[in-house]
């Protein structure tokens, strides 16, 4: 694997100082992931740079393995790089341990997964609370913001109900709901429609347009192209590099 | 588990009450087998036990003895018209309720003149007058020994010790026979010194002069070297081991020293079971740590820090540990109430020890779903949503 075209000057440590709240929302400077597996080490990204601004729709595709997950695991702070640089909201979080990660993952970030990933003995509005309870949030305003989302994306009869007397959409509206708990700066979703069937799909879609209507910035990852054209830029991935960068 | 051994002490220190912390009682014994045998169906009289020259020798030479007071104890059925009761009747002095610590509730004991005039009076003890007068008032009634009446002057109070007794130190189990008292001198112009006693049908004699004498000290503290120079003098003074001394304050000590032990075995019981439990409540929280991984991975995901997860999984085996303690305290109520119930052992639960117990189950389940926390929160977030 040959290092990407990368012409641009190298930025120096001082570049970090003009990422402020006016930049870009997310801000990758050559960022590398390699996995060491036994002897052998698998570059799964091998230099990205990439800039998503505030506001922006992004969906990123492109074939199995080459490096879609762990791309999103990076942007969502699950992750560290094994080089190069993340800067979020203008924050350098490459660096940061353990705490400060899920102290930004609780705060300034939202996921939707592709299997909904509800704590199953938990209720609908109990698991939308989860986030904020990691915030210290008191505990009647969360309720009331859970109680205020779930019926955002239109569960406001199934509060009490379980995850598994839920149907696959509404559990991932549930899950939706749970990644806007905490009104975050990015939300990111790896296939969220894809264990669904095309109706309940769109709907999911159809919540992420009005999300995109009211300004929230989305990162998803998708196989489906149908998908992947209704966001405003496309991105594609091979072998770990930017293979296509596509603005609508 | 404690229980039994409190109650143990308790036994020790009824004794104790009973006897007097500053009294000794030496008792005649019959002397070992061997005589048994050479004397079998003889018309050998049998000689043993404390002799009156032992008394006097307590007395006199034996530094820091307040009192010995004399007892011959026969064992007589007492008759009221034609109710028979089994009991002791007690030969002794007028001392004996000062000396024994047991007091007369109504009516009185003999004095200095019943004995010397060796009266046919009599003191009841409380269990034999419900048998004897179920009805009527006992005192000025008379009874009957043999073909000799006795006036009842006086009923003693009922003992304190409830199944323990004076007579029954060493024999264990049998309900103890009601003692009745007679004037130490009536004792010996009714029965002499050679007592008769049908036995599995052949006749055995023997001749005991004294049955019990109880010393009293001067000082408590003195208690164990008195009890020393008793022994002393009569080993000198009797060929063969035909008595007993008994300490009251050693029997504490001996009983404190059981306690010690059982305590201690009960203790380690209960270590290696609370090891056993919390192995257990480890071996729970594991499994269930392995099963809830992905959920582990949603909540690091959803911004649970290290420290979250693992306070969640303490809070949770504490819970389960917890629940544990409270049934075992529960147990831990109910067995020694059955132990005292149906093995007529004493126990007593200090209160204290059941919310200890509930403390400790407590603890161990922090202690023991520690490692199974731990474990949880330093699980990768990304490996743990990819789980399953
Ligand atoms: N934990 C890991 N250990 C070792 N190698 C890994 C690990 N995770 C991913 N990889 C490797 O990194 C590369 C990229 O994997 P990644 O999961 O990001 O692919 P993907 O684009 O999400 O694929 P798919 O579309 O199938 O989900 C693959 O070659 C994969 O084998
Ligand atoms: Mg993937």
């Amino acid at each position: 694997m040959s290092p990407p075209p990368n012409l641009a000057p190298k930025p120096p440590a001082s570049a970090t100082s003009h990422a402020s709240a006016t930049g870009p929302i997310v801000r990758l400077e050559k960022l590398r992931k390699t996995y060491q597996m036994g002897g052998t080490s698998v570059t799964a990204l091998s230099g990205l740079s990439l800039e998503i601004l505030a506001g922006e729709y992004l969906a990123i595709m492109g074939p199995s393995g080459c490096g879609k997950s762990t791309l999103l695991n990076l942007l969502g702070c699950l992750d560290r790089p094994t080089g190069g640089q993340y800067f979020l909201g203008g924050q350098d979080v490459s660096d940061l341990d353990d705490d400060a990660l899920s102290a930004i993952r609780g705060a300034r970030l939202g996921f939707v997964f592709q299997s909904y990933n509800l704590i199953q003995q938990l209720s609908v509005v109990e698991n939308i609370e989860v986030p904020l309870f990691y915030q210290d949030c008191p505990e009647e305003q969360a309720r009331q913001i859970a109680t205020d989302l779930a019926r955002r994306v239109g569960l406001e009869t199934r509060l009490d109900h379980k995850p598994f007397e839920l149907s696959g959409g509404q559990q991932q509206r549930v899950a939706i709901a749970r990644a806007l708990a905490n009104d975050p700066l990015v939300i990111l979703a790896d296939e969220a429609t894809g264990n669904l069937d095309s109706a309940s799909g769109r709907e999911i879609l159809d919540i992420f347009d009005d999300l995109r209507q009211q300004g929230k910035t989305l990162i998803m990852v998708t196989h489906d192209l149908e998908v992947g054209e209704r966001a405003k830029r496309l991105i594609r991935l091979r072998d770990g590099e930017l293979e296509s960068d596509l603005r609508k | 588990m404690l229980a039994i051994g409190e109650g143990a002490s308790f036994k020790a220190q009824e004794i104790i009450k009973t006897l007097g912390s500053q009294n000794i009682l030496l008792r005649s014994q019959k002397p070992g087998e061997e005589e048994k045998i050479s004397n079998r169906r003889d018309n050998y009289v049998l000689e043993y036990g404390l002799t009156n020259e032992d008394l006097k020798r307590i007395r006199n030479t034996i530094p820091g003895v307040e009192t010995a007071l004399p007892a011959r104890v026969i064992r007589e059925y007492v008759w009221n018209i034609a109710v028979r009761v089994d009991v002791d009747i007690v030969g002794t002095l007028p001392d004996y309720p000062v000396v024994r610590n047991h007091q007369v509730a109504i009516g009185r004991f003999f004095n200095q003149a019943d004995l010397d005039a060796a009266e046919t009076v009599c003191v009841l003890g409380t269990e034999m007058v419900q048998k004897l007068f179920p009805l009527d008032e006992p005192l000025g009634k008379d009874v009957r020994i043999g073909e000799n009446y006795y006036r009842v002057i006086g009923i003693m109070e009922p003992r304190t010790t409830g199944a323990f007794s004076e007579g029954n130190l060493e024999e264990a189990g049998g309900a103890p026979r009601d003692r009745m008292f007679i004037p130490l001198e009536t004792a010996r112009h009714r029965y002499g010194e050679v007592l008769f006693r049908r036995r599995a049908g052949s006749f055995e004699s023997e001749r005991v002069a004294l049955h019990e004498i109880t010393v009293k000290v001067v000082k408590s503290e003195d208690v164990i070297p008195v009890s020393e120079a008793i022994k002393d003098v009569l080993e000198k003074n009797h060929k063969k081991k035909d008595y007993a001394v008994v300490v009251p304050l050693e029997l504490l000590k001996k009983a404190e020293e059981t306690k010690k032990i059982f305590n201690l075995v009960l203790g380690s019981i209960a270590a290696i079971s609370l090891l056993v439990g919390g192995i257990g409540i480890m071996n729970i929280m594991l499994a269930n740590v392995t099963e809830r991984t992905r959920e582990i991975g949603i909540r690091r995901a959803l911004g649970a820090r290290r420290k979250d997860i693992t306070t969640q999984f303490v809070i949770e085996s504490v819970i389960l540990s917890a629940s544990g303690g409270l049934l075992g305290v529960l147990l831990g109520v109910l067995i020694p109430f059955g132990v005292s119930h149906f093995a007529g052992m004493r126990t007593i639960i200090t209160p204290g020890s059941p919310i200890l117990a509930f403390t400790i189950s407590g603890l161990i389940g922090v202690v023991f779903g520690l490692y199974p926390a731990l474990r949880a929160a330093k699980m990768d977030p990304v490996e743990a949503l990819r789980h399953e």
